[in-house]
């Protein structure tokens, strides 16, 4: 006997997905799902921005990491809530997981929550995990063709951070063609290129990211 | 390496929807998979046999169709097939295209016995 079925694997993650969505909006929070390689600069941006705002914006972070609490340490210096999750191997976050440990924190004092994912170009960007939009983080050590290479992580992003561009010199990355390759993935998406060592470019994420609260904000009191 | 997640999701829906049809077996599970989704089919297979093992879905054949990307766009209405992943409309140059198809992750149907 044939049955039709016609369901979507991640129906179960994404209705998760869509409740932690709700009770965000509740609670008026902005929650960005910070994606990218490991070592393309997640945590340095983290700690620049959480530096820069933390009097104009409450911020809280979701650190996912495959075993260490190395990077929750690091954002625990700046003086902001900081919950750890341990995927103990796995290669992504999923809204059950986050689910899990939102109790963990203090939801009505809250502007943001930043989740910065596992660091991985792969995975992470077939699971929504209840964000508002996703940022991608791409490094010029990583080299150029990256975009082409991992399309859906470049296409599920708002705003794609460029770091590192304080290296350019030292590279064969061709800046223009990396902007090129993403904006024909994704046209109209948001690029920023950033320097986490020299502070270049910083203000523009920090301002973007300023609007994005206040745009979700501005929804909320609606 | 998420296709366990995956496979995980997929024996799932197979096994609730088996037993809502009060099957005994399941023999043949069709998956539709887009072509920009980031599965290994080979991994997904191997991860959902392993998951398989002493459930009513052992040993049952996964079939998986690879569905093509393909955009439309809002400006001028045509439907193309998304070549080295540019969303720009061949025809008219738009950025606004929207994705008919090739996302998909879903299990299409079971035969079950």
């Amino acid at each position: 006997m044939q049955i039709k079925v016609m369901t979507s694997i991640l129906e179960r993650n994404d209705q998760i997905s869509a409740a932690l969505q709700e009770r965000f909006e509740k609670a008026g929070i902005f929650v960005l799902n910070l994606l990218g390689s490991p070592g393309c600069g997640k945590t340095s941006l983290l700690e620049k921005t959480i530096h820069a705002l933390k009097d104009t914006l409450s911020i809280a972070v979701i650190e996912g990491d495959l075993f260490t609490a190395k990077d929750a340490e690091r954002i625990e210096q700046h003086g902001v809530p900081v919950v750890q999750i341990n995927t103990a191997g796995g290669c992504h976050l999923d809204a059950n997981m986050i689910d899990g440990v939102l109790d963990c924190l203090d939801l009505d004092t809250l502007d943001v929550i930043v989740i910065e994912n596992v660091g991985n170009l792969v995975c992470p960007a077939e699971f929504n995990i209840g964000e508002d939009c996703k940022v991608t983080v791409l490094s010029i050590t990583e080299g150029d063709d990256k975009p082409l290479k991992y399309p859906l992580i470049f296409k599920q992003a708002s705003a794609v951070i460029l770091n590192k561009i304080d290296l350019l010199p030292y590279t064969n990355f061709d800046l223009k063609a990396a902007e090129k390759d993403i904006t024909s993935i994704h046209p109209g998406i948001t690029l920023l290129p950033v320097s986490c060592q020299t502070g270049t470019g910083l203000e523009t994420w920090f301002n973007w990211l300023i609007e994005q609260v206040q745009i979700k904000k501005g929804k909320e009191s609606k | 390496m998420h296709e366990m997640s995956i496979a995980q999701g997929i024996l799932d829906i197979v096994l609730k929807t088996a037993a809502e049809h009060n099957a005994v077996r399941i023999s043949y599970i069709k998956l539709l998979i887009g072509q920009m989704t980031q599965i290994e089919p080979e991994s997904l297979t191997f991860g959902f046999a392993a998951l398989a093992a002493n459930t009513i879905a052992d040993g049952a054949k996964v079939d998986i169709t690879i569905v093509p990307l393909v955009g439309e766009c809002n400006g001028c209405g045509q439907q193309f097939t998304v070549e080295r992943y540019s969303f720009l409309c061949p025809l008219c140059q738009s950025a606004n295209v929207l994705v008919v198809s090739g996302r998909e992750l879903a299990v299409d149907y079971l035969e079950v016995e």
